[in-house]
Parts: structure tokens; sequence; C-alpha cells
């Protein structure tokens, strides 16, 4: 099992005030409340809890969202460029470009590539089709952002896997001459990684035998859709999923006793206390009519939840190392490979979060690691070449 | 709201379900209903089912009507009823549009200024009048559930939008869903209007009546004059103490001048 350190950059220095009366701190919020220099401490400092977890031999994962003070991740791209040559080994997982919300795609194959080839090969490409909040920011039409997804992601795939310009003229983009200068480091491309919620798009995930990632889900609701895709590899016909197929995130925290991580890591609920704006988060057309229906007729609302409730589904690990290694193992057990860790989110310190990555890092990840040394896939280093010198390539490239 | 049973019907039409409200005899007169779509046979259908054969379809991708590949703008739902006009040997026909169905009605018009013989364009999206920062048409949308009331009516605590929501009868609570789904197909961007359709207003061939509710909050009476400005020769009718549905909120009202129009 692999485990990454993820924070969503959060700004969490807007008066509370301020929240009640928008309705919300996404897409609403005043841009006012953002303090540039307070802004500037924090990318820094979560920028230097990254290169950290690179440091501790944590890999990292980065997102994305929009007009929010949650996530000022604003472009994924910025960020993991930044990493790519701040840290020396840690896998970058990107995850994810929006891609509905992203006008151009060809401009993305590139971003990735380049990304890719500048951290020599340490990028996983993460495509999520963004949740409902993110309409607005890029006034992306809710209804297509499915097809919007999956034409931009066709486009992607063969923009880097192809070696001479192409023509594409599909529904959504048109193009003459799609060309991408630099190809991908990894080949054929970047691994993919896709997020899903719902049972709507884990099959078409299976279809591409692409990883899939489930988000703050219980431990019943996230298994039933790792079985969707099992099932739909299974029809296939191909091998059986094993766990470098799953990944899934919760929020993290270990501490010296399970005392103290239970009362430091209440810290993270600030990120699931945040209020949410119905109408923001499900945009008429975002969600099929079949699975509003489902909603308006209830389902689990981890929100609500108190913080054990959330624990004992899997949702928070928490606690001393062995607890921490006992809950993971639990996701392990239920085929997850790769653990997303958000261990910081709101106003956990940096101290408090490093502390936090530090315990896990020594006490806790060896064991996870040695649980997959057999199966395929995930304790093997990415292809990696000694880095030898452009002209050493440039010679050996023209025999 | 009548019961729908005796005055709904289906079609099939385009290689999809077509459903068609339908009602009353004399003359044909098509109905084009809104972004909200139609909540079953309304009073307004049966009040003007007592002067002509209503026929009220509701669009591909709303309530009771199947979506189809390739039809998923306004100019697309031009074309289509354009056809189903002349399938129906309606045509030219006498065209009342609600809303977003005002908006079809125009562009059905422009595009084909024959195939109308009168219309009526009610409390219409589909132009855009003011300058780049200034959103001309209200967005419901952005507000949650019954939040939005207070923007459709004169008087909302006596008129309702049945707007989706948990305990709804489930066969509601589904054709509102898929209204709200297709107003966003047609109507996301740019926002419920054609940037092109003002400047092409005047190919507007038959006599037109613009009826607006006086209080209407999705779109003002100044936007409804100047849509009625920019067709030759428009009528303008303003209907006191009427939101954006002035049909459901004072019928009498609104009837009257209607039926006068269209006889």
């Amino acid at each position: 099992m692999l485990a990454y350190h993820f924070t969503e950059m959060p700004y969490p220095y807007f008066p509370l005030e301020a929240e009640q009366e928008y309705g919300t701190p996404r897409v609403l919020l005043p841009n006012s409340y953002y303090d540039p220099k307070i802004g500037a401490d924090l990318y820094n400092r979560y920028l230097d809890d990254y290169v950290y977890a690179d440091e501790i031999g944590l890999e990292i994962m980065l997102n994305e969202h929009h007009q929010t003070a949650t996530c000022t991740d604003a472009a994924i791209s910025v960020s993991a460029a930044a990493l790519a040559r701040q840290t020396k080994r840690a896998k970058l997982c990107i995850l994810g470009t929006p891609l509905p919300h992203r006008d151009n795609p060809v401009r993305v194959a590139e971003e990735i590539a380049m990304l890719d080839c500048i951290s020599r090969g340490r990028v996983i490409s993460g495509f999520v089709r963004g949740v409902g909040t993110e309409v607005h920011p890029a006034n992306t039409n809710p209804a297509l952002t499915r097809e919007r997804f999956e034409e931009s992601h066709d486009l992607i795939v063969k923009a880097w896997t192809t070696r001479e310009p192409f023509n594409w003229e599909g529904k959504h983009w048109h193009y003459r001459y799609v060309n991408v200068w630099p190809q991908t480091y990894q080949k054929p491309h970047p691994p993919i990684w896709i997020t899903g919620t719902s049972p709507d798009n884990v099959p078409w995930i299976a279809d591409h035998q692409y990883v899939f990632a489930a988000f703050l889900m219980a431990y019943d609701d996230a298994t039933r859709l790792f079985d969707i895709y099992r099932r739909r590899t299974a029809e296939l016909g191909f091998p059986e999923p094993t766990n470098d197929r799953f990944a899934y995130l919760a929020l993290c925290h270990t501490a010296e006793t399970d005392e103290k991580a239970l009362e430091q890591g209440r810290e993270l609920m600030w990120y699931l206390g945040r209020k949410r704006h119905a109408a923001l988060t499900n945009p008429p057309g975002f969600n099929s009519v079949r699975t509003n229906m489902m909603m308006m007729s209830g389902v689990d609302k981890p929100r609500s939840d108190s913080f054990e409730s959330l624990m004992a589904k899997g949702i928070v690990i928490c606690g001393s190392p062995t607890t921490v290694a006992k809950q993971a193992k639990e996701w392990h057990n239920r085929g997850v490979g790769h653990l997303l860790m958000m261990n910081q989110a709101g106003t956990l310190s940096p101290e408090i979060t490093r502390r936090s990555m530090d315990l896990f890092a020594k006490e806790v990840y060896p064991e996870l690691k040695e649980l997959d040394s057999h199966s395929s896939g995930v304790s093997e280093p990415f292809a990696r070449e000694p880095a030898a010198t452009v002209q050493q390539r440039v010679m050996n490239a023209e025999g | 709201m009548e019961s729908t049973a005796e005055h709904v019907e289906t079609q099939s039409v385009a290689g999809g379900d077509l459903e068609v409200f339908r009602g009353g005899s004399g003359p044909n007169l098509l109905l084009l209903h809104g972004s909200y779509g139609w909540w079953g046979w309304e009073p307004i259908h049966e009040r003007l089912a007592e002067h002509f054969t209503v026929l009220a379809p509701t669009h591909p991708g709303f309530g009771g009507s199947s979506r189809l590949q390739g039809v998923d703008t306004v100019d697309d739902l031009a074309f289509y009823y354009l056809d189903l006009l002349a399938a129906w040997h309606m045509l030219p026909a006498r065209v009342v549009g609600f809303g977003l169905g005002g908006w079809l009605a125009a562009e059905i018009a422009v595009r084909d200024p024959g195939a109308v013989e009168r219309l009526v364009l009610v409390d219409s999206v589909g132009i855009k009048i003011s300058d780049r920062e200034t959103r001309d048409i209200g967005d419901p949308f952005i507000l949650v559930g019954d939040e939005q009331q207070p923007m459709f009516w004169h008087d909302p605590s006596s008129n309702r939008v049945p707007i989706p929501m948990p305990g709804m009868p489930e066969p509601l609570l589904e054709r509102m869903l898929r209204n709200a789904e297709g107003a966003m197909y047609y109507g996301w961007k740019p926002y419920m209007h054609n940037p092109k359709l003002r400047q092409r207003l005047h190919r507007v061939a038959a006599p037109t009546l613009v009826v607006w509710g006086a209080d209407d909050k999705i779109v003002s009476t100044t936007y409804g004059r100047a849509f009625a400005e920019s067709i030759p020769g428009a009528k303008f009718v303003s209907i006191p103490g009427a939101g954006h549905y002035p049909h459901r909120e004072q019928l009498d009202a609104f009837v009257a001048p209607v039926v006068e129009f269209l006889s």
C-alpha cells in the first residue's frame, strides 16, 4: 500500500459570519475576504509540507478547486510544477485536472507532459469531472460535463500517444493539427486515475482499466463501487484487479496516543463542517434524474456525522500508529492499494501536521508498504533511467 | 391543477416519445412551455381550449418527452418544431410561447417567417438588452428549493412552483427534475438567450402580441418592452398583479387579450 500526503490548501481565515451570510465558502463568498499576504504564507507552508512529505518517503497528491476558501489550489499544474522541481522522489498524483472545465484539452496534454518530463516520470495524471460547485467558476453546462469529460479524455490520450499531427473534429473540440511537444516521459503515458462517487461512471473507469479513486465514502459505499469495477473487469475478461487499481481518500491524523490523536484530529472536521449550498453543490442536470431521485429519498450524509461515526465508517483514520495501521489495513482488505491522506484540512498547524506525517512515515508506513510487495505494480518503482547528460542522449539517439 | 390522464398523449416523433397535452376544439393553437415545463393539464390549457384546439407539447428532454440525440440547443428545438408543425399540417401556426418557450417561438419565427400566423410572447427570455456586466435574466437556479418562489410570483404567498424536493409524489418529482435538466441543456450558456436573436427579430412577419407580468422578477417590464420594440408592429400588454407567470397568477386578465388577439 502506498500513502500520499494531501491538503486542499484551505484558506480558513475568513469570518464565519460571512460564510453564514452567503450560505457557503464557495463560489459566492467575496474574495475581499482573501488577504494575499496570508495567502502567500499559506501557499509556501503547504508547498513546504509537500516537500517534507517527499523527504520522509511519502507520495504526494494534489487537487484543484475554484473560487473557494476551502481549496486555494486553483491551478493544479502550477502547484505540481513547483513540486516537480522541489521534490526528488515522490510520485506527483495530480487528482485531478477537471476536464469538462478546461477549454483547451491540448493545453492540458502539454502541461501534464511537461510535468512528466520535468519530474522524470513521477506524474500520475488524474482526470475528474469536477464537483457540482465547479460548473459556475468555468460556467460549464452541468448537463454536458460527462460528455465533455469523455471527449477531452479521448483527445488528450490520443495527443499523448500519437507521433504525428492529427485532426480532431468532435462535438466540443476542433483542431486541425494536434502535435504535442513534449512527449510524456512515461510510456505509453502517465498512469491515469479517475474519481467516482456513484455507479454512473465506475464501469467506464473499469473499461479503461484506470485506477479508480473513491473519496470520503463509508466502507460499504466504497466497497459497492469497487465491486462494480471488479464485476465490469470480469465481464471484459481482464485479470482480476489487484490493489493497485483502487485508491481511497480519508481524513488522516496520527499522534503518539489514541487520546491525543482524537483531540488533535478533530480539527480536520473544519473541512466537513463547511456550509453546503444545495443549489451550487447539485446544479440541475449535473446528476442524473435517477441519482437525484435517490438523493431526494435520503442517502448517507457524512457531513452531518460525528467524528466517531466517521471513524467507524473509515472516512476518518485517526489514532496512535497502531490504530492508524489497523484502520488503513481495513481499507487494504477491501482492495485499496493507494491511501490518499488528507493530513491537513483547515486550521491544523504546520507543527502538528508534520508530527502526524512523521509518526505515520516512521511507525505505520513500513508495514503498509509490505502489504502489496507481491502484487503487481504498487511496490514497483516507476521506470526510472539514470540521469544521463543531454549530449549522451543525443548521441545515443543518433546512434 | 387538473388530472392529466384525459388530456395527455404520447406520440412517436423523430425516434423518441413526445408528450403532448391536448384538448378543446376549433383552430389549432401551439403552446410552448418555459424552463419549468408544464405541470399537467393546467387551467390555462383548459381556458384556451374553450376557443382553440390546444396542443401543448413537452420539449424533448423535459417532463415525459425523450431526450433526442443531437437536440440540445434552442436552435435544434426550433427546427424540431418547424418539422413537427409541418407534420401536423399546422403551417402557418398560431404560437404562444412562455419564458424559454417564447424564446423558442421567436427563433422559429425568424428562421421561417411564413411558418407563424400569429405570435404571442409571454414573459419571454432569449434576447440581450443591457451591457455585458448586467444580467438581464434572473437566475433562480442559484437559489435552493422554495427560496426560488418569490422570483416567480407577484404574490408568492398564494402561488407555488413545484420545485423538486423530498416528499414530492414521485411522478411529479421526476417530471420537475427532467424539466430542470432540460432547461440546462437549452439555456445554460449563453444564459437563457441567443446573442444574435435581437438583430434577427426584424424578420418576424406575424402580427405579434407581447404579454408581460407587471411584476416579473425574472425578466423585467423594461426587457419586455425592448423585446416588443425589436419586433415590427408588436403590441405590448402589461398584466398587473402578476409575476413571471401571468397565465397562472392572473388567468382572467391574461386570457382576455390573448384570445382576442388570436381570434
